[in-house]
């Protein structure tokens, strides 16, 4: 089906409403638009965000009001690193939402298991945010991050909200503590063992940098969940975002249009292929 | 009250051990508590008796001279601390510090390496328990040096 | 070779010289005509106005990492097989501004580039070539998203092809089921008729725009000795096929032999130069590079030809997935004739063999792939 989208290769005007740095190279920028509606997404899609002159770069979406997206940028490279020093008042051109979404809707009557790695509680946030808006369609749910310190958590003030909020399973893990640190330090993957969940009825949701979220999904796996109810955020290189530059296949899949979030099932031999 | 026995028995550590078994590693066994900030054990101290954590959380930490100590891993209800009476010269290679209130079950490692050695079924038995948890700490090391979440 | 189901032709047939007439006929019907000429030593696709600008008498000697020009014995205007062109640098050209963007009070404002009004009538396309016309259609007007400036330059287009009376030796099209008769959507197609006697084209018809063409040029009803040496022509190129392959086993195999030592072997080779990508009539992968003017006030995005062989065509912050020649290669081929099934219902081949030919190595994606796909597959370990 070919999707009647005005000009998916324009960029439309947004004005930064709100930025917030989180980390010292990490920040959360709210995304107004200039002319006309926020386009309606899904948790788990991701915007091409343009600074102007600089260049492009596809970053997930970290939630959403009705006023913009909100989007959260780490510095890496020369184009994040002008999209993270803009300022409230300033431009940026945006196209998206593209992708694929979390299965919000599909985990319905299942018990969830969210796993986040570092700066991959950005892409679940606005799915966790989902599942506990309409906390009674769900079984248990359960949170496990990974971070490398207990300074590099990401969101610690929404992890609290939702420690806070009815029935959710939350449980942290740092590479590296100091011994001020009261919570669990290990790879987070151990953590999932620990978890009570049903594992022939629950949906997993995996956001990670790729050797984490392969060694996730082979804890679920262990812990008896399907791996067609396991669903990993991969990254490759977005370019166009509409399928049509080449730059993002994983095998016969486009990450841009077919991903970014996967089934597991589905590319489970992909990801042990090297250089793929 | 739980007699030792039970509560052995119904540890992760032992999940589906043949009876016979339980009752040699209690005779070994006694039941101990750690007020936070307690220390289970010490770096270089003979490693002479390890645990079963009941309940409560432990920190692996490493003394780095100047800075503060570092927590390398915490360890809670169902798992094991210490692997080193396993090994000569029976030493600790790091400090092992309850972060909240512990109950453990400590077993004295001299013992049931007698055991291990009079009774090599046992001795195989305990084996089988043992390298499965060594080789899933030696994988999760493996991750966690690869720095996943650091800067590209 | 013609078959006993096929339904009769509507045909006619013009002289050399009524070739002009068709070009005449297109250009004041507004048509940019672009066919083959030659230039720098090779035969090249260029705007032409005169049948005189064609590569009369020339052929093209073609063999793994080699492409030389050769005078025929005769007068044959189409007499070659394929160049280092294709006609995707028209329909899909190798640069092209997306848009342009202006500071303003506001912030600044974003402006699409105008939609292509370019008009072409493309000359001498090979069977070849119109299959990868085909699959380029499937990419950029088929597919979830539409590129529109494509697709306007594809609805202005108008193709008159010409059926292959000379494979290269490099040439593999039988095995890729694309040729060497031309098939499918043109709007004219020629047979090059040429003895002692005569030097005709037979004309067959594939559109109303081809056949209101046909109306204004001189053309006489086809005899059935027309149309059977034009079948002759193609019967003979279909026995003078440069290589034969069986590529059926490609799009299973290639997908589960990512391990193959012959990758290794390959990269050994392989310069990554990227070459391959490049003349391919159905290699589609862009890069986009954005602009700004001295004074920073004005940006602009252009959209230009990329290949899966450069390092950064896979780059992800701190590297690229794709750091050896060899993983670089494998993409390549294996997208070309094992993904594509996946990803748009076709192979992405068409056997015309420029990538063999202009290798600098000489490296032959028809020989590479079979190897790897042999019907045993290597044993770790066992090195032969």
């Amino acid at each position: 089906m070919t999707v009647a989208v005005a000009d998916p290769m324009l960029p439309q005007r947004y004005r930064v409403t709100h930025a917030q740095r989180l980390l010292d190279d990490t920040v959360s920028l709210r995304l107004t638009p200039q002319d006309g509606e926020l386009p309606s997404w899904q948790p788990g899609q991701f915007n091409m965000l343009y600074a102007f002159g600089v260049g492009e770069s596809a970053i997930s979406i970290s939630g959403a009001d009705d006023n913009g997206f909100e989007h959260t940028v780490r510095a890496v490279g020369a184009v994040s690193r002008a999209i993270a020093a803009l300022q409230v008042g300033d431009s940026i051109g945006l196209r998206g939402p593209f992708g694929s979404a979390w299965p919000v809707t599909a985990a319905e009557g299942a018990d969830v298991v969210f796993v986040a790695g570092g700066l991959g509680l950005a892409p679940l946030r606005p799915a966790i945010e989902a599942v506990l808006q309409q906390r009674e369609r769900y079984g248990r749910v359960v949170l496990r991050v990974g971070a490398r310190r207990p300074q590099d958590l990401l969101f610690p003030e929404a992890l609290e909200r939702w420690r806070l909020a009815r029935d959710v399973d939350i449980d942290v893990s740092v590479d590296h503590a100091d011994t001020q640190w009261r919570g669990h330090v290990g790879v987070v993957t151990t953590l999932i063992a620990g978890a009570r969940f049903d594992p022939h009825e629950s949906i997993a949701m995996v956001c990670g940098p790729d050797v984490m979220m392969r060694f996730c999904a082979r804890s679920l796996h262990d812990e008896g969940v399907a791996d067609d109810r396991i669903y990993l955020s991969m990254e490759r290189n977005m370019k166009c975002a509409i399928g049509l530059c080449g730059h993002c296949q994983f095998g016969p899949s486009f990450i841009c249009k077919d991903g970014p979030v996967m089934r597991y099932d589905t590319i489970a031999d992909r990801l042990n292929v090297r250089e793929l | 009250m739980k007699d030792l026995e039970q509560i052995l028995q119904s540890h992760a550590f032992l999940g589906g051990c043949e009876p016979e078994y339980v009752q040699l590693l209690v005779g070994c066994a006694r039941n101990l508590r750690f007020d936070a900030g307690e220390y289970l054990l010490r770096e270089g101290a003979a490693a002479d008796e390890f645990y079963l954590i009941r309940h409560g959380k432990v920190a692996l930490e490493i003394n780095v001279p100047g800075k503060a100590p570092i927590v390398f891993s915490t360890l809670g209800e169902g798992e094991i601390v210490g692997a080193s009476w396993l090994v000569p010269p029976y030493r600790w290679t790091f400090d092992a510090r309850a972060v909240e209130l512990t109950r453990a079950i400590g077993i004295d490692a001299a013992c049931l390496r007698r055991k291990c050695d009079a009774d090599s079924g046992f001795g195989y038995a305990m084996m089988k328990r043992f390298v499965p948890i060594l080789s899933q700490r030696l994988h999760a090391t493996r991750l966690q040096l690869l720095d996943v979440y650091g800067k590209p | 070779m013609r078959s006993d189901t096929e339904t009769p032709r509507a045909a006619a047939r013009i002289t050399r010289v009524a070739l002009q007439a068709l070009i005449d006929a297109l250009i004041a019907r507004g048509y940019a005509v672009i066919g083959p000429t030659v230039r720098d030593g090779a035969i090249v696709y260029d705007q032409l106005s005169t049948t005189a600008e064609l590569p009369a008498g020339w052929t093209d000697e073609q063999a793994p990492g080699r492409y030389r020009l050769q005078r025929r014995d005769d007068d044959a205007l189409f007499g070659f097989a394929v160049g280092p062109h294709s006609w995707k640098r028209y329909l899909h050209p190798p640069m092209e501004t997306l848009w342009t963007a202006r500071s303003s009070a506001d912030g600044f404002d974003f402006s699409a580039a105008p939609s292509p009004t370019e008009k072409y009538a493309f000359l001498g396309v090979r069977a070849c070539e119109l299959q990868a016309i085909a699959i380029q259609d499937r990419v950029f007007q088929h597919d979830r998203f539409r590129d529109t400036a494509y697709a306007a330059r594809r609805d202005n287009a108008l193709i008159v092809a010409v059926h292959c009376a000379q494979p290269a030796s490099t040439c593999f099209c039988s095995s890729m089921q694309s040729g060497p008769k031309a098939r499918g959507a043109f709007d004219l197609a020629l047979t090059e008729l040429l003895d002692a006697e005569r030097h005709d084209f037979l004309v067959e018809v594939g559109s109303p725009a081809g056949a209101e063409l046909l109306d204004s040029l001189a053309a006489a009803e086809a005899t059935r000795a027309d149309l059977d040496a034009a079948d002759a022509v193609i019967a003979q190129a279909e026995r003078r096929m440069g290589r034969t392959i069986d590529s059926s086993v490609f799009r299973e195999r290639l997908r589960d032999r990512a391990e193959h030592p012959r990758w290794t072997e390959v990269a050994d080779r392989c310069l990554s130069c990227g070459n391959c990508t490049m003349v391919c009539p159905t290699c589609f992968c862009t890069t986009v590079e954005d602009h700004t003017d001295l004074s920073g006030a004005q940006a602009e995005r252009v959209r230009k030809w990329d290949s899966c062989f450069t390092m950064e065509f896979s780059y992800i912050h701190g590297g690229s997935v794709r750091q050896s020649t060899g993983a670089r290669y494998r993409q390549w081929m294996t997208h070309k004739l094992s993904s594509w099934v996946d990803q748009f219902g076709s192979s992405g081949c068409v056997g015309c063999g420029r990538c063999i030919a202009w290798c600098p190595v000489g490296i032959d994606i028809a020989a590479e792939a079979t190897a790897i796909c042999a019907d045993t597959p290597p044993t770790p370990g066992a090195t032969p």
